[in-house]
């Protein structure tokens, strides 16, 4: 028998639609915090650094921001997604539908990796409001964008399964990848702190992943654009490792 | 005939450490009711959960159709239609969105004509574009009917169908399973509700402690293990059984109005006639008497205690 498309279409469709019922919050939520974040950063403060190694600073953080709020927004809606039928309950016809794992994981994954490439969109046309960017590698910087995005959604699909409660929900995305985000030079050059503490922060993978995206968009990062794909590439691997063992074992999902 | 639904072996130990099914082989004929009667805990849903691939079996094998339940899950799970015993529903979605997202996720193409016939059929057309939310209990149990349905599944599993419904609902779901059957849908249904089984199955199977202690027709369970008792209707009121007739091992009910004997229908000497002569003889008049057959009820009660006796827990 062939794969069930039309289930993979079903769960698509009714995550899209889940997302379309708060559409305008949606749609709405990047365009104001990219724009507080450059009334801070952008005029307040970027006004003082002006550029950071010969990009200006407006220009500068713009990669940063878009991974921010990618990361976050994959996390949290993929979590969401698989979370919801397991509290509710409604998971049941999910596992008892002719449906394989690989099905159910592109399903959900795919609607909350649309959403989120769909925000990180936003940002940048948002961003285009405040300063002048120009993308040195426009292709890669798509490739780059639809990586993270389905990366951090199998990251969030795991967190799904995981999590026994909405605080456990909450707390991976709050509580170690928005920090490691902050701390992983969105918004500053590693060159601009001190030597130890440069050290200290490449221990952050996701300083990786932001320096990797921000070089498609100058065609410079902290890091080689090669070291920032084998970090993606790990990343990408370990999530579908690990969603594999939760599928072999049934963890969580089949007592 | 090749048997809809076989299983086999099957075992299931949670974690935990809780032995929920142990060495249960069932086989389920297509076209036939079968009702699985057993109380709380006894594994019922276990059983039901790991043929539909809710839950991992620890032993045996499940056979749907001809399809291993593992190799073949695609063409196994694509027959079987599930309503649980939990209202389980997306309250935001509306009722025929929610119908035809069921029908979708079992691969199946839209075919709105059926969809709504369907929603038709469970008095559900009305409330189609209302939320899920906004409906009563009944409503919501048939729209968990709709969605087992909604895939035009061989086999129906109902999960204590009927739990905290009302008699009129109670009485459309005894005429839509009716249906189902004469169209060649095969139905399973677990119950601890005695008259539902009387009622619909055409075999009962009797669960307890995770075994499946029991499998028979549902009239020859009745004949063969029903017991008949007679009530007489005494002319006098007697203070005691008399002697003369300690052989039947009478009781005295109905402050000592009644005399009430048990036998077994089957048996070649009920030992009603000479009970009677008897009676006749040592002068004990009665003014009326009526036998009644132990419902599935009597008898349900009576196994389950016994294997309780059997393993104290």
């Amino acid at each position: 028998m062939n794969a069930n498309m039309r289930g993979i279409r079903a769960i698509y469709l009714f995550e899209m639609a889940r997302f379309g019922r708060t559409f305008w919050t949606s749609l709405l939520m990047p365009v104001v915090t990219t724009s507080l974040y450059f009334v801070v950063f952008g005029s307040a403060i970027g006004s003082r650094m002006t550029e950071v190694s010969s990009v200006p600073y407006g220009a500068f953080i713009v990669p940063g921001l878009m991974m921010l709020t990618m990361f976050t927004e994959s996390i949290s809606n993929a979590s969401f997604g698989i979370y919801m039928p397991k509290w509710t309950g409604t998971i049941y016809e999910m596992l008892s539908a002719p449906l394989s794992p690989l099905e159910m994981v592109v399903a959900y994954v795919g609607a909350a990796a649309t959403k989120s490439v769909i925000i990180g969109a936003i940002i940048f046309a948002t961003a285009h409001l405040f300063v002048d960017i120009q993308v040195a590698h426009p292709l890669l910087m798509a490739a780059f964008m639809l990586l993270m995005a389905v990366t951090f959604c199998l990251f969030g699909f795991i967190i799904g399964i995981w999590a026994q409660s909405f605080e456990q929900l909450q707390v991976v995305p709050l509580l170690v990848v928005y920090p490691l985000t902050f701390l992983g030079g969105a918004f500053y050059s590693l060159s601009m702190l001190p030597p130890a503490w440069q050290t200290v922060t490449l221990f952050n993978p996701v300083v990786y992943l932001i320096s990797g995206f921000r070089w498609t968009f100058f065609g410079q990062g902290d890091v080689g654009i090669g070291v920032s794909m084998a970090a993606v590439a790990l990343f990408l691997t370990l999530c579908l490792g690990v969603i594999f063992w939760v599928f072999r074992s049934g963890y969580r999902l089949k007592n | 005939m090749q048997p809809v639904l076989s299983i086999a072996g099957l075992g299931k130990t949670y974690k935990s450490g809780h032995e929920a099914l142990s060495g249960v082989d069932l086989t389920i004929d297509k076209g036939e009711i079968f009702a699985l009667l057993g109380p709380n805990g006894a594994g019922k849903t276990t059983l039901i959960s790991i043929v539909c691939g809710i839950v991992t079996p620890s032993a045996g094998t499940v056979t749907v159709a001809g399809h291993d339940h593992v190799q073949g899950y695609r063409a196994a799970r694509s027959l079987i239609g599930l309503v649980p015993q939990e209202l389980h529903t997306d309250a935001f979605e509306k009722v025929i969105a929610t119908v035809s997202f069921s029908r979708g996720l079992f691969g199946k193409p839209r075919d709105p004509a059926f969809i709504e016939q369907l929603l038709r059929d469970l008095s559900l057309w009305d409330k189609r574009d209302a939320k899920i939310l906004e409906l009563s209990g009944g409503m919501k149990r048939r729209v968990m009917i709709a969605k087992a349905l909604s895939h035009e599944p061989e086999i129906l599993f109902l999960d204590e169908p009927t739990a905290g419904v009302d008699v009129e609902l109670r009485r459309d779901m005894w005429a839509m399973v009716r249906s189902l059957r004469d169209r060649g849908v095969t139905i399973i249904l677990t119950t601890h509700y005695i008259e539902e089984a009387e009622e619909m199955a055409d075999r009962v199977g009797v669960i307890s402690k995770g075994r499946l202690i029991l499998v028979e027709e549902k009239h020859a369970l009745i004949k063969k293990l029903g017991r008949k008792t007679l009530t007489l209707n005494l002319a006098e009121p007697l203070a005691a059984v008399p002697g003369e007739l300690a052989e039947w091992r009478l009781e005295l009910a109905g402050e000592g109005h009644e005399l009430v004997y048990e036998f077994d229908s089957q048996a070649e000497a009920t030992g009603v006639p000479s009970l009677l002569r008897r009676m006749s003889d040592i002068g004990i008049a009665f003014k009326d008497l009526h036998t009644k057959q132990s419902s599935l009820e009597d008898i349900f009660v009576g196994l389950v205690h016994d294997t309780k006796a059997e393993q104290p827990a």
